[in-house]
């Protein structure tokens, strides 16, 4: 039970990571219909920037509170990755709406070979380690055999995936970006009638993705103090698997895959076999969009003839 | 392939005692039984009961959003009901429950073909090309499912040579012989039209439903298309189901008329019963009396020779 | 979306003409401040990509911590490429759009020439191929001091083998397999695992690796091939992951990451290219060199990759190719004409299992040696981006794309002049494939059916009465 209650507060760890990297898939499938096979890169490369933001402001301006690091690189981050999230699609998706169907992907994979070889040659092969920012626990429940702990990461993790979650939703639920998104989402012709600027829209949603995966990626940072160019591709196919699990295009169903897909991944490692927990997700994925394409969350499809 | 036959066995009813509906077409080639199809909460089609005439032309009518062109889904196997029995029988007597094959057997087993609203060509291939296409069956069965064809056996040859012929004829008769290596999306809109009918007649079938065929014709083209039509009619044998908002086309060459409104029939007769039907004037131009009239005139309008 | 069904030929009508005209208009009519400022926004943006990723080099230092470099010159010397590159594509394109609203032609552009040089370029490009050996020889000086060349033949065309294998898939069934290295696993392992367990021949195991590639493409296939485009894509990519993990992890079975080794070498045809009694080079009273079996590799990829070509281009003509094609161009079409689009897409994904099956197993007997890291999605990614490259359908765009993609990294390397302009350590292979990322957004953008996409029709009706 000990051992469980600890791959639990683990899984929804992981969990809160895939489902912030999984809003951006399901965001952009909503609007525009395409699966972003380059938002895992854009999520390692999220975790670079992090990481040489870390560094600056550490060793170079030495700050201590780890607070302020935290706040500062938090937001650096996701602006910069913001950034490379517009402009990947001004360059690579934008031009390709109306090409034939499976131009968008296929530009998208590649921006994901791109992303993942520039990092390599800017910035090397080897993995990256940072030094632990937090190593504190809260030792939640103990016992003669086990204890059972919340350490301030994990912490930290689920509170701020809590709290941009409740601020994303706002904006999505609650202002006019939500409503010509979801409008663009229904309907682009028609949204743009109406006097949406979609374009903008579409941009716009992009941007809040990568910001969103950029969290993801310091967060990443943080909880593993490690990154190496070639850590975008798995848990970008993790957190689509999520997505497509919680029904893709369904915002809710996002972070709940996220967090089934987390904590699947670490219960199988811990009761099963650590090497094929990338098999499990693989075969999650395989077996939803066969079965279930629609996800938990997601509304069927009716095939338009 | 064992799957698939196993599945025509079970949509196949020998004799099957003729359906429960009154009046209409003494000999129907397809019966369409109490259809209800629902998306969701919303029923597109209630209850709907039609018979299509062997050898006839049957319109199908009504305004935007009437359900026709899921009554035609439903037909040609792209939807599967909500309730109700789609019928198909053939001159030997083969009975095909449509609503029970896989999408591509109504085509292939029951001959019944079809066109789209929006049309569907393949824009990339030739205008031979998509014919050919069409004869999938009868060629593959002759390319030995591609091993004697890719040892180039005479015998597909000579099947070839005759597919090519077919097609060849059929381009003639659209008119389309000087571009029949024009890749289909570069021809214009109504030689489209055209080709995508010439396309299911390709596969030989027995029913061909079409869906808006006149939809963006100018007058000539749609007194081609007519002329087109009665041409299936008469000359192939072939019976005719299509849905239309052109009364032009529908009241001259239509030996029978369904009308449906908001997924329910509200009337079935010869065009010249369908004309004086006051419901299926309400149905198009609301209740207002001098629209009636208007319609009635245009109507009237229509039915002479343009 | 309204887009998902959208197809290329029928963009002309669709939403294409109201986002592409206003932007052609702005461009040919633009001012040349205006595309100052354009380009210098790209700088800008350029600049802001580059903070920190490129600004700053993390390496790791004499501690455990990380050092960081500044590289700014670097920064300044990408923001002016940019700038620079932004501004000629803005002059070149203003130029062109102008001419094109002028002519009223939508397409203007190099596709018949380029079609034309491809029919040149074929028949040489084939005799290059049959000759190469004796060219290398000649032009080296000796067999052996040829067999650089000679291997890198051997290795583009095994990439133009698998290139035309995926070719089917994607380029005349447009479906997108992106896990297409499964396949090419599973020949290479079926061939190590017959032979080392059971000991058969290569020239028996080569049919079976073929059989269980096409096999696991079945497998596969079925379930999957019923999900729209973009789903399958992913699924075909997971598979490939999974055979990828098991490979790695199953290590009774295949040896785990470190691979088999010591796999049989090819064969004449039962006799073996060895010094001794009974060797190739005694039985045909040649002096043994180890040569031999390399050239004999050559001419069987070659052949291997021909047959592949000659049975892609017999299938176009076929019903069956046909009916591939139309899938791409319209299933819902192909499904009123009485195709069973499962079945269909199912052979077309058997059948480039198969030759990637065949691939798979000259590649094991090739090296003696496998193991799963040949096989990741990345190589999954090269032969897509060949394909797409080709021009998804073309043939002989894909022969070609194979060699510059391959070929041309491989002969920058050796270039030394590259190594005094840019530094000692400098290694072109390791822009290679940043540089396919970049090759395959920019024809997606420019040119999405491939530099060859003048498509050849399949049977002729004016040939025929003519």
């Amino acid at each position: 039970m000990e051992f469980f209650a600890q791959q639990f507060i683990n899984g929804l760890t992981l969990g809160s990571i895939y489902g912030l990297i999984a809003l951006g898939y399901t965001m952009v499938f909503g609007i525009i219909g395409m699966v972003n096979f380059a938002h895992g890169d854009v999520f390692m490369l999220s975790s670079f920037i992090a990481l040489i933001f870390f560094l600056i402001l550490t060793s170079w301006l030495g700050l201590t509170s780890v607070a302020l690091v935290f706040l500062i690189v938090l937001i650096v981050a996701m602006i910069l990755t913001a950034l490379w999230g517009w402009a990947i699609e001004r360059v690579a998706y934008r031009p390709l709406r109306g090409s034939f169907r499976l131009a968008p992907l296929i530009s998208a994979i590649g921006v994901s070979i791109f992303l993942s070889n520039f990092v390599q040659v800017v910035q090397g092969a080897r993995n990256k380690p940072v030094p632990p920012l937090v190593r504190d626990v809260i030792v939640l429940y103990q016992n003669e055999q086990y204890t059972v702990t919340l350490s301030y990461k994990q912490a930290i993790i689920m509170t701020t995936t809590a709290l941009l979650l409740a601020g994303f939703w706002y904006l999505v639920q609650r202002t006019s970006f939500g409503r010509a998104q979801r409008a663009c989402e229904q309907d682009r012709r028609m949204a743009a009638l109406l006097g949406i600027n979609v374009d903008r829209t579409i941009s716009l949603t992009f941007v809040l993705g990568a910001a969103l995966a950029a969290v993801a990626g310091t967060l990443y940072l943080l909880y593993y103090g490690v990154v190496s160019f070639s850590d975008g591709f798995v848990p970008g196919v993790k957190a689509f698997t999520a997505a497509v699990l919680g029904g893709i295009g369904s915002l809710p169903g996002a972070v709940l895959g996220g967090l089934i897909i987390g904590l699947i991944e670490t219960f199988w490692s811990a009761y099963f076999s650590i090497e094929y927990k990338d098999v499990a997700a693989f075969l999650i994925l395989i077996v939803v969009l066969i079965f279930k394409p629609s996800g938990i969350l997601g509304r069927p499809e009716v095939e338009k003839v | 392939m064992t799957l698939a036959t196993g599945i025509t066995r079970l949509a196949t009813v020998q004799d099957e005692p003729p359906a429960a509906i009154s009046g209409g077409p003494a000999d129907p080639i397809l019966v369409v039984d109490h259809l209800t199809m629902r998306f969701g909460g919303l029923t597109a089609v209630g209850d709907l009961s039609f018979k299509v005439g062997r050898g006839d032309i049957t319109a199908l009518i009504g305004p935007n959003g009437a359900g026709k062109t899921t009554v035609f889904n439903c037909i040609t196997g792209f939807y599967k009901p909500t309730e109700g029995m789609i019928r198909l029988r053939q001159e030997g007597g083969e009975t095909y429950l449509l609503e029970r094959l896989p999408g591509h057997d109504v085509n292939r087993l029951a001959r019944v073909a079809r066109t789209f609203q929006n049309i569907r060509l393949f824009p990339q291939m030739t205008v031979l090309e998509n014919l050919l296409v069409a004869m999938h069956k009868p060629l593959m069965r002759a390319s030995g499912f591609s091993l004697a064809g890719i040892l180039g056996l005479p015998g597909y040859r000579r099947a070839q040579a005759e597919a090519i012929e077919k097609a060849a004829a059929w381009i003639a008769r659209i008119g389309l012989t000087h571009r029949a290596d024009e890749p289909a999306g570069d021809l214009p809109y109504g030689d489209q039209r055209r080709l995508e009918i010439a396309r299911a007649m390709c596969t030989d079938p027995v029913l061909l439903c079409l869906d808006e065929p006149a939809a963006g014709l100018n007058p000539r083209e749609s007194a081609d298309l007519n002329t087109l039509l009665r041409m299936i009619r008469d000359d192939y044998g072939t019976s005719v189901l299509l849905i239309e908002h052109d009364m032009s086309v529908v009241m001259q060459i239509s030996d029978r008329i369904v009308v449906l409104d908001y997924g329910i029939k509200i009337a079935d007769g010869t065009p010249d019963e369908i004309r004086n039907d006051t419901r299926v004037i309400a149905a198009y131009l609301g209740v207002d009396d001098e629209e009636v009239a208007a319609v009635e005139a245009e109507v009237g309008l229509a039915g002479a020779p343009a | 979306m309204a887009q998902g069904s959208t197809t290329q030929g029928s963009t002309t009508h669709g939403s294409t003409i109201g986002a592409v005209a206003p932007t052609v208009a702005r461009r040919s009519g633009a001012a040349l401040p205006e595309m100052l400022k354009d380009s210098a926004l790209f700088a800008l943006v350029t600049l802001g990509l580059s903070i920190p990723v490129v600004a700053y080099r993390t390496d790791l230092g004499q501690g455990t911590g990380l050092e960081l470099t500044g590289r700014w010159g670097v920064v300044a010397g990408l923001c002016l490429a940019v700038f620079v590159l932004r501004l000629g594509q803005r002059l070149l394109l203003g130029e062109v759009a102008r001419r094109r609203e002028v002519h009223r032609l939508a397409t203007v552009d190099a596709a018949p020439v380029v079609a034309r040089a491809g029919r040149v370029l074929g028949p040489l490009t084939l005799f290059v191929a049959l000759t190469l050996p004796l060219l290398a020889a000649l032009a080296s000086g000796g067999l052996s001091e040829g067999r650089y060349w000679i291997d890198l033949g051997i290795l583009i065309l095994t990439y133009v083998m698998l290139g035309w294998g995926l070719n089917i898939v994607v380029g005349l069934a447009g479906l997108l397999d992106l896990g297409y290295v499964a396949f090419y696993a599973v020949g290479a392992y079926s061939y190590a695992l017959l032979s080392t367990v059971f000991g058969l021949s290569f020239w028996i195991c080569l049919p079976l690796a073929g059989l269980f590639a096409a096999a696991f493409g079945v497998l596969l296939g079925f379930p999957v091939l019923r999900l729209r485009g973009d789903y399958l894509a992913i699924v075909t990519l997971a598979f490939g992951e999974i055979i990828r993990l098991v490979l790695i992890n199953w290590v009774d079975f295949s040896g785990g990451a470190a691979g088999l080794s010591s796999i049989p070498r090819a064969s004449f045809f039962g006799i073996p290219f060895t010094a001794g009694e009974g060797g190739f080079a005694q039985t045909f009273g040649l002096a043994f060199s180890p040569m031999h079996r390399i050239v004999f590799l050559y001419y069987l990829i070659l052949a291997l990759a021909l047959i592949t070509n000659l049975v892609t281009l017999r299938m176009r003509r076929l019903p069956l190719g046909r009916a591939w094609e139309a899938l791409r161009e319209d299933e819902i079409a192909c499904r009123s004409l009485g195709i069973d689009t499962t079945m269909t897409k199912l052979t077309a994904f058997a059948l480039g299992a198969m030759f990637a099956g065949f691939a798979g197993s000259f590649f094991a007997v090739r090296q003696g040696f496998v193991s799963p890291e040949s096989f990741n999605f990345l190589e999954s990614a090269i032969i897509l981006a060949i394909v797409v490259l080709g021009g998804m359908g073309s043939q002989i765009g894909v022969a070609i794309a194979a060699i510059v993609m391959v070929g041309a990294p491989e002969l920058l390397r050796n270039l030394t002049f590259l190594k005094a302009v840019f530094g000692e350590g400098f290694d072109p292979n390791e822009y290679r494939l940043l540089l396919f990322g970049l090759a395959m957004v920019c024809m997606m953008v420019w040119r999405p059916r491939g530099l060859i996409s003048e498509r050849t029709p399949s049977v002729r009706l004016g040939n025929r009465a003519a």
